[in-house]
């Protein structure tokens, strides 16, 4: 991980407003690493294109400072930032076809015509465009559309590259291949991407760390992996991937390991992550991929309290149990569909228990 | 599936699918035509009737043709005479017409329709018209000794074009030509007017629409930046024109720029200027441009701005960010996306320039009058055919603007608001 200060990006106590009533973005510090891919992921209008728009140059920090290569950029105007952006919209110049579309930053640059020409060929190979230089942009396809954005964001060789929901237009099959081609560029040119997304899925696969936005705030900064199984807080635990709440008083508390009495009475036992004094209230969380049914599959002395199974969802490669538990409808149980795998009924009375560090007791919300 | 196809389909009921379908359409059809019929009604009464019936006036003129038969005959009988020296049979049937025109009173109508070619013959006629009757033969040596200018060769070439109902000779008259003793001739100098008038009249509209393009690009691009509660406001300026009397705006500008005007008052209180070299802003061609942008702004900001309004500003933003300066990104970005309306506005503003009549006729003064003034002025003189001509020929050259509009960006590119 980059410390602050051989950091690529460095945002530092960045604060913004529009209206000079509210904050949008409320003290960011953020830095990113030379060669990394980081991911803005939050719910919309959490602030996360404004960040952007603050790295671009189109914003301005109403406090706090940019840091960009080690040089403060608050000041520099955005043709002078020398960024890669590409926008959800693609904004292509309609007027221009494909070729000019890419000759255009290196035309403003003063850059020859023969290096021009070699130059916009190589980007356009390197989305497999080769073929569509003379077109326009309004008689190519969406997902054709993107990678020439893609090819015009690249073509000047930025060192940094911002990506504003690329993906947002474009089917599930192709946002996928896209998902894995922006990665293959990403990996094999070395560059940098600071690539804002709605979609968690998007943000888990392709990135090095997610920063996930609320409120204008950073909840959590991780690698995809420690986002998703171990949440810092609720809000992140409950915007990434599914997740079973369950709200309690902490009983007992030894070192991180607690112990959390239910509202109605049952005891489970939960890893403490941000809930930190006895008798404090907490929100369980657990993923429904790590609840267990099976007494065997449990560890010794862990709790088991009791389910009522409501209805049994299948989808194919797993079948999705939802339970009734500690008075609740909406306790959601995911099995894998193999098969010796135990049938349940509705209306069956089961236990169900997971292992202490699969269920992070947080904060309260 | 392929053979079915082939076979003739029927609906439910039994009857061919094409005739039912013919059925129901021509009920929507005639449903669609009636409610349009109305519109087709008053286009047709206010637009393309008046349009046609000024179309035939320009070629069109029975002034002569009806008011001498025994000429027309004549005429008809010896093509190609000798128009220096008509023959006495030629005398004959004109002091015969000349009496016919008396009695029935058409003296003034013929008189009239061959002033067109040869000015100055309604005098001729009436004097030649009261005399005929008491005339003997040889008929060409009374009437000449009434007056000498019955002999003109122009005249004769005059009459004989006049004898047929259709003529073209307003168009040659209306591009300046003259009718002289050995045929049709360009005008001289001092004749060349109307073609001058077209010439002048296209240049100031021209003018016009170039100010008015370089006034309304900033308002326009500030009402499709501007957030909504200030472009509204800003958008009821624009209008505030249009809701006004044009008398009133007009009047405005005679207040503020004639030379005892606020404007004039103002320079020479400041000693800009003296009080006995004011500047002469009014009732020459200044006063007409300045007039005549403020009136046709609007027809410009609007196509601009509805063509400005929905450029995204990611463009921009685009642009900046592959490195281009805000200058360059106006240039190579921006302002290509507004050619529509940049055209569209130009088009409008221009057209509506070249046909206006009433500012110059307030504010033009002698210098300042456009083609349209002189169309109303032939019309006030009951020159209706030339008035008609000219007006033709206004309109072949809006066309060919329309056309060349259409050739150059597509008319189905053009955008009003
Ligand atoms: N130009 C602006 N003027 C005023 N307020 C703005 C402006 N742009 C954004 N905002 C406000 O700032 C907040 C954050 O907006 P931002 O566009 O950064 O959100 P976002 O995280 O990108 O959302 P989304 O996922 O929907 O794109 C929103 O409440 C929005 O209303
Ligand atoms: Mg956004």
């Amino acid at each position: 991980m980059t410390s602050q200060n051989d950091a690529f990006v460095a945002f530092e106590h960045v604060q913004k407003s529009y209206d000079g009533v509210s904050l949008v973005v409320k003290d960011l510090n953020l830095s990113i690493g030379k060669g990394e891919f980081l991911t803005m992921l939050g719910p919309s209008g959490s602030g996360k294109t404004t960040c952007l728009m603050m790295l671009a140059g189109f914003e301005t920090a109403t406090h706090g400072e940019i840091r960009l290569d080690g040089k403060p950029i608050n000041q520099v105007p955005p043709h002078k930032r020398g960024i890669g952006m590409v926008f959800q919209n693609y904004a292509l110049f309609p007027h221009m076809t494909v070729g000019e579309n890419l000759a255009f930053p290196l035309e403003v640059r003063g850059m020859g015509k023969d290096e021009r020409e070699t130059k916009v060929k190589r980007a356009l190979d390197m989305v497999q465009m080769g073929n569509f230089i003379n077109r326009r942009p309004a008689q190519l396809s969406g997902g054709q559309q993107q990678r020439i954005a893609l090819a015009r964001a690249l073509v000047f060789d930025p060192k940094l590259v911002l990506m504003d929901e690329p993906l947002g237009a474009l089917d599930k099959q192709l946002r996928e291949h896209m998902q894995f081609e922006i990665k293959h560029l990403h990996e094999t040119l070395g560059i940098t991407v600071v690539y804002v997304t709605h979609d968690q899925g998007e943000a888990l696969t392709m990135s090095d760390r997610v920063a996930v936005f609320n409120d204008g705030r950073i909840q959590q900064l991780a690698p995809p992996a420690d986002l998703y199984e171990r949440p810092e807080n609720s809000f992140v635990a409950q915007f990434i991937g599914e997740n079973n709440k369950l709200p309690g008083v902490i009983e007992e508390l030894t070192g991180d390991k607690a112990l959390v009495r239910l509202a109605t009475g049952e005891l489970i036992d939960a890893t403490a992550v941000n809930a930190k004094e006895k008798g404090g209230k907490t929100l369980v969380s657990i993923r429904p991929e790590r609840v267990e049914f099976k007494a065997e599959m449990m560890p010794e002395g862990a709790h088991m309290i009791d389910a009522e199974v409501r209805e049994i969802i299948y989808m194919g490669d797993i079948l999705r149990v939802v339970l009734r538990v500690a008075g609740a409808d909406g306790f959601v149980m995911k099995m894998r569909n193999t098969l010796g795998q135990t049938r349940l009924d509705p209306g069956q009375k089961i236990k169900v228990g997971w292992h202490p560090q699969d269920a992070r007791a947080l904060d309260p919300m | 599936m392929a053979e079915a196809s082939t076979e003739l389909l029927t609906t439910a009921d039994g009857r061919p699918l094409k005739e039912a379908l013919a059925i129901a359409q021509s009920r929507a059809k005639r449903r669609a035509f009636l409610l349009v019929l109305p519109l087709l009604l008053f286009v047709l009464l206010t637009f393309l009737i008046p349009i046609g019936y000024m179309l035939k006036r320009s070629v069109e003129h029975d002034g002569f043709a009806r008011s001498a038969p025994a000429l027309v005959e004549w005429f008809e009988a010896n093509p190609g005479f000798d128009y220096a020296n008509p023959p006495e049979e030629a005398y004959a049937a004109l002091v015969k017409d000349l009496t016919f025109m008396q009695t029935e009173k058409l003296t003034g109508l013929s008189g009239t329709r061959i002033n067109y070619t040869v000015p100055g013959t309604i005098s001729l006629f009436k004097a030649g018209a009261r005399a005929a009757k008491d005339l003997q033969a040889p008929y060409k040596e009374a009437l000449l000794a009434v007056d000498a200018e019955w002999a003109r060769p122009a005249l004769w070439r005059g009459m004989e074009a006049a004898s047929s109902k259709f003529t073209t000779e307003f168009y040659k008259v209306g591009t300046d030509n003259k009718l002289g003793d050995n045929g049709w001739e360009r005008g001289g100098d001092k004749d060349r007017i109307y073609l001058y008038l077209f010439f002048k009249t296209f240049l100031v509209s021209g003018i016009i629409t170039v100010i008015c393009l370089l006034l309304a690009f900033p308002v326009a691009h500030l009402l499709a930046v501007l957030p909504m509660s200030r472009s509204s406001l800003l958008m009821i300026l624009v209008l505030l024109p249009f809701w006004t009397s044009l008398l009133v705006r007009t009047t405005s500008w005679i207040a503020l720029l004639q030379e005892q005007g606020i404007l004039n008052d103002l320079l020479v209180w400041l000693g800009v200027v003296g009080d006995d070299n004011r500047i002469a802003a009014m009732y020459n061609m200044t006063g007409t441009i300045v007039a005549m942008t403020h009136v046709l702004l609007p027809f410009m900001i609007l196509p601009l701005y509805s063509v400005m309004r929905v450029i995204p500003p990611s463009y921009a933003r685009a642009a900046r960010s592959l490195g281009a300066t805000s200058w360059t990104t106006f240039r190579r970005v921006y302002l290509p996306q507004t050619l529509p309306g940049i055209a569209a506005g130009s088009l409008l503003v221009f057209i509506l320039a070249v046909g206006y009549y009433i500012t110059p006729a307030l504010v033009g003064g002698a210098d300042g009058q456009l083609i349209s003034n002189l169309i109303s002025f032939h019309m006030t003189k009951s020159n209706w055919s030339l008035a008609a001509a000219l007006a033709a020929m206004l309109l072949a050259a809006i066309l060919l603007l329309y056309w060349l509009y259409d050739r150059l960006i597509g008319i189905d590119r053009l955008k009003l608001g």
